[in-house]
């Protein structure tokens, strides 16, 4: 059967900002499938010109509403490593702790309100409030409990207060720190029931070769500074984030585009698991061995089962940080900070990806240049080249059609969780 | 409808992000205690950001972002056409929100630092005001869902809507949080408009006044104050020009008295 196939999404629904999916197919032949990001560019490395460091991270948390923890995190560390100062030890495990808070709400946003309904055949997740309130209710709860998390290290979910260059401003009372802690380990009925639903949900069966980057470290699964590496055998240093990433300018896109060794690579949970996967917590590997999911994964539809798996994880990785917490007892969160001149990355896997922040300081802790690489932005070649070969795929199915090919590339993008006003910043 | 024997409305909202991070919108899935029933009061009826199918009657707009780009003066005079009731929510579309300071750089100079030979279409930030009529603003960065869900409380049983014209200090000292001029640090809590029920402080952050002015604020006071505490013009100018809520440009006064008493601080 010679079949025409065309979808034309503008501004696709259920992502974060604003991208467009294209698809032609003529007399089975692929034409065109592009996925483009029309987002508004808002400059932010021009803005953190002349910012002060106390500044920078206030400023670009502004990056993202989502993972604004995380671009503050890398933005301290990356002003810390220009000035040279080591933050105190309790300080480090403090921000891993708001980190897995951050990973976590934006997990379960994505999985539950931005994903499932897709596989539920639903619009949005608002419905299941009323068909399935214990499906609701195991999101509405695992987001509340990543938001407490937040709350209580960070000062507050979005755009952060208590993440600050030198350290952490504040030392979450003791008392609180068990009630989160008791408030996690009553999460594993949720998180069970979270796993049951996606065994479920029937992934779609695709796989491109690609490149997965993410950070390394000998002793976890590493999230904030470490190496950087990639499954085609790339490692370089933190500092040398620049020959990991490669920026480049498209005609069509407000976002840059990125590549390494292939013309796109992927970052994120799904390159997480891939590159880390023997340091996961034993309890999310389980989850990951229950999906069958196992490094090497060129399945990008399995990111939604990755970012499960990483749920699990930092569920457990953050009740054995709190127990080391109260085990330390009060102990200093911040140091000193003596600004200098010098340029310093900061490295932090976000929900969605590595992400980089680098400033040049000048002797007045100003910052003179600044440069922010963000997750999503090393995605969106990958997404893009992905859904020509989806396309390929599934055009050759004889019952496809206009819209159950728009559901696929759509599916794909959500696939990725692209944080889209991010990426062009 | 009846909740309560009481007339409910159930108003039909629709949220629409521009340009900014989307912190806001995000925030009316936050409050997961009360996230049920706040869905339960409302009908959604066009929200990109959670949901795939779109309708175009809504009567309240919950607007997200600021203005930056020529479609985007389209797209907000359109969502203004079929608005009852269009509310900026969050810094961004009150103010221009933090893209308020890209205003600051000459705009050519800057698409070519990002993109090179290779510039993207932009415009000096707006303020949603700027452009279309607004009914109701919710400063904030990002907004704090309790006053959003005030503002659903006032649509649905017409209950009243507090107006905080006082400053973010008051919320400060309801918390028992140790000032941060104490702490060496300055804060435009004493000026800034309340609200947020100041985390910031509470967290070990000044305030870097989000939500704009309050009602009269005493600049003369603030001013002398920072001063005698010894932070310098530049120090307090980079926190009231953060998220564009505070007028401080020379050649404009609704507040003449901040510029006097800000260059007055210079010497």
């Amino acid at each position: 059967m010679i079949k025409n196939l065309n979808v034309d999404v503008h501004h696709l629904a259920r992502v974060e900002g604003h991208g467009n999916i294209k698809v032609r197919v003529t007399d089975g032949a692929l034409v065109e499938a592009r996925w483009d990001i029309v987002e508004t560019p808002r400059f932010f490395e021009v803005m953190l010109k002349g910012k002060h460091y106390t500044a920078a991270g206030i400023l670009t948390a502004r990056i993202c509403g989502i993972c604004s923890i995380g671009h503050c995190l890398a933005s301290v560390r990356a002003t810390e490593n220009a000035f040279g100062i080591t933050i105190p030890e309790t300080a480090r495990k403090l921000r891993l702790l708001t980190k897995h808070g951050e990973t976590l709400q934006s997990h379960v946003l994505h999985l539950f309100f931005l994903a499932a309904p897709d596989f539920l055949g639903l619009p949005s997740a608002i419905p299941l409030k009323d068909l399935n309130p214990d499906v609701f209710g195991v999101a509405a709860r695992l987001k509340g409990l990543a938001n407490r998390i937040c709350d209580v290290v960070a000062g507050r979910t979005t755009h952060p207060v208590s993440i600050q260059v030198g350290g952490m401003a504040k030392l979450p009372d003791p008392r609180v720190l068990r009630e989160l802690k008791a408030a996690l380990e009553n999460s594993t009925d949720d998180l069970n029931a979270a796993v049951e639903l996606f065994t479920t949900l029937e992934i779609p069966q695709f796989e491109r070769e690609t490149e997965f980057v993410s950070l390394k470290s000998e002793r976890n699964y590493a999230f904030i500074g470490g190496r950087l590496l990639s499954t085609d055998g790339v490692e370089r240093a933190e500092s040398e984030y620049r020959a990991m990433t490669n920026e480049y300018v498209t005609e069509s896109n407000t976002s840059k585009w990125c590549k390494l060794s292939r013309e796109s690579f992927a970052v994120g949970a799904l390159a997480r698991v891939n590159n880390n996967y023997h340091r996961l917590h034993g309890k999310a590997r389980g989850v990951a061995v229950k999906f069958d999911l196992a490094p090497i994964c060129y399945n990008p539809f399995m990111c939604n089962i990755a970012q499960l798996v990483e749920c699990v994880h930092v569920v457990h990785d953050s009740i054995r940080i709190i127990d080391e917490l109260l085990d330390g007892g009060p102990a200093p969160t911040q140091v000193e900070v003596v600004p200098r001149a010098g340029v310093g990355v900061g490295a932090v896997e976000v929900p969605r990806g590595i992400l980089y922040h680098e400033y040049e300081y000048g002797d007045d802790g100003r910052v003179v240049r600044a440069n922010c690489v963000i997750p999503t932005t090393q995605n969106n070649a990958n997404i893009h080249f992905d859904m020509a070969d989806l396309v390929v795929q599934y055009a050759a199915e004889d019952d496809m059609t206009d819209e159950k090919l728009e559901l696929l590339c759509s599916m794909l993008v959500r696939s990725y969780d692209p944080c889209i006003s991010c990426s062009v910043h | 409808m009846k909740h309560l024997k009481i007339e409910q409305n159930c108003p039909r909202i629709g949220v629409f992000d521009f340009t900014g991070c989307e912190g806001c919108a995000l925030q009316l899935a936050n409050k997961e205690e009360t996230l049920g029933a706040f869905l339960d009061a409302i009908e959604v009826v066009n929200f990109r950001e959670v949901s795939s199918a779109a309708r175009q009657d809504y009567d309240v707009a919950l607007i997200d972002g600021a203005i930056t780009r020529p479609d985007e003066v389209e797209r907000i005079k359109a969502i203004r056409e079929q608005a009852t009731l269009l509310v900026a929510m969050g810094s961004c579309a009150c103010f221009g929100g933090v893209n308020r300071q890209k205003n600051a750089y000459d705009l050519d100079a800057a698409n070519r630092e990002v993109y090179g030979d290779c510039p993207k279409e932009t415009m000096p930030t707006m303020s949603v005001k700027e452009v279309v009529p607004v009914d109701l603003e919710i400063p904030g960065c990002p907004v704090n869902k309790d006053e959003i869900e005030r503002v659903v409380q006032h649509l649905v049983w017409g209950l009243p809507l507090p107006s905080y014209a006082f400053p973010v200090c008051l919320q400060c000292k309801q918390r028992y949080t140790i000032c941060r001029f104490d702490m060496g640090e300055s804060c435009l809590g004493p000026i800034t408009r309340a609200g947020c029920n100041a985390p910031c402080p509470a967290g070990g952050l000044g305030c870097w006044g989000c939500r704009g002015p309050a009602e009269a604020p005493n600049y003369d006071e603030f001013f002398a104050l920072c001063k005698e505490r010894g932070f310098t013009r530049q120090e307090i100018v980079d926190r009231l020009s953060f998220f564009g809520g505070f007028d401080i440009s020379p050649s404009t006064d609704p507040w003449p008295d901040v510029n006097a008493v800000a260059n007055e601080m210079e010497v």
